[in-house]
């Protein structure tokens, strides 16, 4: 017998307490099945740093996954990390800078949105909300990077889907459904996650440049080339002075353009992309690896809404839209940067009410896009829908949702009333 | 070829047959319901031709409107209904039942957008893979997911059985490639997952529709990602003395940090069957052959393939030639995809499998299959996607022998256990279907499978679309066959495959 089993048939849960703090599957097991059996719901957390995010919802037991964490197996030469889902993000990132690897999808860190500083929760947080970085165009979201979970349905039932190897279609794909349905579908028990080898170098252009349409044609242009761009942001007036680093003395608005790869084809590739926009010397600077990854680290972290009191929201949409779309916004008190090359809008809006909500979520519908409410004031956050849904697929979640929790004890209305 | 059972058959729905394409001839243009079996034969068997069954009737609307109808109508009186696209899947999975009604989706064969802006492409379901790329080359853009019968498969296909490539390692498989798609589910709801943003909210339908091999739903539009093409692109085909040599080499090529945009290998049996059926200059006294292709900018490609010499000189390579051109590249691919035409040279019929593995298994795997070769006393020659683990045995032998074709049924089954066992996956790219459906509790238990059915079940309560695929019927491990080919005649003989 393994000493972890050993443990686990040692268990004995004391069911008064509210909050459990389990260490071994065979305790999430039991408190899963307790709960299906008296039909108590669960609020699920791992380290707190996303937990805001989302309906809030009343719920009886706390299960805090913290504890239950430790890497399970890491094969570098294999390209794949096996996890446990409490397991720190910091930890794992630790880990990989070893071997020069690394999460390609830059997960967003949203502790300096919530606390002030750094806080990038637990690996199963990550999957749970799928937000992903500025490589998101070039890499995929974090569901991507998904190979297999071991998870525990609603009944309490141990299930797993996927493996650790990069081909495998044996199956439904349930790796994907459970990335970004913040807890509401399986508590996460493992993760294998496909990990790559960090680039060699990483260089930014920054260009000089206040306006949005100039700005979004650059982007445009980068993404279209063969330089084969991993990150474009542009960041209006305001947020310019956030940015100021050695090689970065401009504290205007700015496009940034990550390259990334071999040293040489990196060099050739940033000369290539700046004769390609016609780019002249003054209004171009050019960040070396280490301001480079300064930039897009607090880019990930969301740097520039630090602390911010309230009301940022994510919205994604097509690229061609979202010029349109910030120029209705303007309309409102706002202040955005867009990240994933044009695809992604972060904003904050100071005076934020159910009408103006209603007003914004309207606009973006129009242009294809969707809204997700990451920190809103609470009355706001009692009214309003966080995430967006339509009325049939609100029926087929609904199915989907019974078909893994059918007594709905995981997260219940998290996500959305009735599931 | 053994037989397979399937899904109980529905007399009532047979006897009914008249009246069924009398009320589908309601909902759609007469002329697109076939029923009497000549016209039926054509869609009796996909690319896994050893099964073949017709079907009841065959449908091909031509709007997503006449599929929902057509969708409605069989859940209300219980039809079953089995989606087909191309029908080039390996695995079985649109094989006909006696009482379905086949709907093919034929019709939907035109390219609704080309979106450059977004760079992404609209499409309905029955366009081949290969034709989104011919829409949009002329600006330099193409679609990455590269199955090899590419020319012939459809895009909806591709999504249902999230179709892979010798490109997957480093663009991904169908799934990360696909923006959108709509689809109608069983009881005819039309619904679209995704669009053209990046990132869709709530549960991620997307994701559970793609490799769902029909069974979730019938896919109706498709929209995926456009990719700039890149600047160069160079191979290089390296000899080795042994397999080992081989396999430690790719593995230190992915240690190394380089993520090639291809890497396959091919043992001494088929670099020597290939070589002599398309003449690609293979080294063909080489125990192992690889072939690995770089694609970016000309620094970096030089980079990557001066240290992958490096890299297979120190493993010993015993020949090494780098691409001077394009056709040169192209002519050492012609052989690696010529591998299921030069093996039925050598054999009477042989069958693919389709078994997943990590890469740092693959010299045990190979001397796995070579001992197995050995008991059952069956030849076997060896293609694999090194770079992502997923290889390709081709097991020879003749079926007019009941005890040959037997022994080859066994040897595939142990062959993909062997997989499993190792920390593989039984399907990389061909999915379940029919083919490997009873050997699914190698690979889950019954609360995994159980789990899987319970979404089946919340989408198709009647259990009416494409039943009997990928779940097991016989709730055991029984030994099912695989891609059979007799005397070298596969349905589409002039495809590449895998």
């Amino acid at each position: 017998m393994s000493m972890e089993e050993k443990q686990n048939s040692q268990t004995s849960l004391d069911f008064n307490q509210n909050i459990f703090k389990p260490t071994s599957r065979k305790e999430i097991v039991e408190i899963v099945k307790t709960c299906y059996r008296k039909n108590i719901p669960l609020e699920i957390n791992g380290l707190k740093s996303k937990n805001k995010i989302g309906r809030n919802f009343q719920s009886e037991k706390t299960l805090d996954l913290s504890d239950y964490k430790g890497i399970i197996d890491y094969k570098p030469e294999e390209l794949y990390i096996k996890v446990k889902a409490g397991t720190p993000l910091k930890e794992i990132i630790g880990e990989l800078d070893k071997n020069n690897q690394q999460l390609a999808f830059e997960p967003n860190d949203f502790g300096y949105l919530f606390s002030g500083q750094s806080n990038s929760g637990s690996i199963g947080g990550v999957v749970s909300c799928n937000f992903a970085g500025s490589r998101r165009f070039k890499v995929g979201s974090v569901r991507d990077h998904i190979l297999g979970f071991q998870g525990i349905n609603g009944k309490g039932e141990t299930i797993k889907s996927g493996g650790t190897v990069v081909k495998n279609v044996t199956g439904y794909d349930l790796s994907k459904l459970v990335s970004g349905s913040f807890g509401t579908l399986t508590i996460l028990t493992e993760l294998s996650i496909k990990v790559l080898p960090k680039p060699e170098t990483s260089k930014t252009l920054i260009i000089k440049n206040p306006h949005l349409k100039k700005a979004l044609d650059f982007l445009g242009k980068a993404l279209s080339s063969s330089t084969d761009p991993s990150g474009g942001v542009f960041y209006p007036d305001y947020f310019g002075k956030d940015f100021v680093l050695n090689d970065l003395t401009h504290d205007g608005g700015l496009t940034a353009i990550r390259i990334e790869g071999p040293t040489n084809s990196v060099d050739q590739r940033v000369n290539r992309l700046s004769k390609e926009l016609g780019l002249l010397d003054q209004e171009l600077s050019i960040l070396d690896s280490e301001q480079s990854n300064i930039f897009w680290s607090r880019t990930k972290n969301l740097e520039v809404f630090k602390s911010l009191k309230s009301n940022l929201l994510r919205i994604v949409l097509p690229m061609s839209e979202t010029l349109q779309v910030i120029q209705k916004l303007k309309n409102f008190e706002i202040k955005y940067f867009i990240d994933w090359g044009g695809g992604l809008i972060w904003a904050s809006f100071d005076q934020l009410n159910t009408k103006i909500l209603s007003e914004i979520k309207d606009t973006v519908k129009k242009h294809q896009g969707y809204i997700t409410l990451i920190k809103v004031e609470e009355d706001l956050k009692a009214s309003a829908d966080i995430f967006t849904i339509d009325p049939i697929k609100y029926k087929i979640s609904e199915k989907i949702k019974r078909s893994f929790d059918p007594k709905r004890i995981f997260n219940p209305g998290k996500m959305y009333t009735g599931i | 070829m053994s037989s397979l059972q399937m899904p109980k058959v529905d007399n009532a729905i047979m006897s009914k047959k008249d009246k069924i394409a009398l009320d589908l001839r309601r909902i759609i243009n007469s002329k697109n319901v076939l029923s009497n079996p000549d016209e039926l034969r054509p869609f009796e068997t996909d690319g896994l031709t050893a099964y073949r069954q017709m079907p009841l009737l065959v449908v091909m609307p031509e709007t997503v409107e006449e599929v929902s109808q057509i969708l409605r109508y069989c859940n209300e009186n219980k039809v079953k209904v089995v989606p087909r696209g191309a029908g080039t899947g390996l695995s079985g999975g649109s094989m006909p039942l006696e009482d379905c009604v086949l709907m093919a989706m034929g019709k939907f064969n035109k390219i609704i957008e080309i979106d450059f802006e977004n760079r992404c492409v609209v499409t309905q379901p029955c366009v081949t893979n290969l034709a989104i790329t011919h829409a949009v080359q002329e600006k330099g853009f193409y679609y990455a997911p590269d199955p090899s019968s590419q020319i012939a498969c459809s895009i909806g296909g591709n999504v249902a059985e999230n179709s892979g490539g010798v490109h997957s390692l480093k663009y991904g498989a169908t799934t990360n490639n696909l923006l959108g798609i709509q689809v109608v589910l069983m009881d005819g709801t039309v619904t679209k997952f995704g669009g053209k943003a990046m990132d869709a909210e709530g549960y991620d339908f997307l994701g559970l529709m793609t490799g769902s091999e029909g069974l979730l739903g019938v896919i109706t539009e498709v929209t995926v990602k456009i990719l700039k093409s890149p600047e160069v692109v160079k191979a290089a085909l390296v000899g080795f003395p042994s397999i080992e040599d081989a396999g430690n080499c790719v593995a230190d090529i992915i240690a190394e940090g380089c993520i090639p945009a291809g890497m396959e290998i091919m043992d001494k049996a088929l670099t020597k069957a290939t070589n002599d059926y398309s003449k690609a200059g293979y080294p063909t006294d080489a125990e192992a052959m690889m072939i690995v292709e770089f694609d970016g900018t000309e620094h970096e490609v030089e980079a990557y393939i001066q240290k992958t010499k490096e890299i297979a000189e120190k493993n010993n390579s015993s020949s090494l030639k780098i691409s001077k051109s394009n056709e040169e590249r192209l002519k050492f691919w012609a052989g690696r995809k010529a591998a299921f035409p030069a093996c039925g040279v050598l054999a009477p019929d042989y069958m693919c499998m389709d078994g997943s593995i990590p890469r740092g298994k693959l010299a045990e795997v190979l001397n796995e299959i070579s001992r197995l070769s050995k008991k059952y006393n069956l030849p076997v020659a060896n293609a694999f996607h090194a770079g992502d683990g997923n290889l390709h045995p081709l097991i020879m032998f003749d079926a007019n022998d009941k005890e040959s074709l037997r022994k080859c049924e066994e040897f595939g089954a142990d062959i993909l256990k062997y997989c499993v066992k190792v920390g593989g996956a039984l399907t990389g790219e061909h999915g379940v279907g029919i083919e490997k459906r009873e050997l699914m509790c190698e690979a889950f238990n019954d609360k995994d499978i159980q789990q899987q059915l319970t979404i089946k079940v919340a989408l198709d309560p009647n259990s009416l679309l494409n039943p009997g695929k990928v779940y097991p019927i016989l709730r055991k491990c029984a030994e099912e066959g695989r891609v059979h080919v007799h005397g070298g005649k596969t349905k589409f003989p002039d495809i590449p495959r895998f």
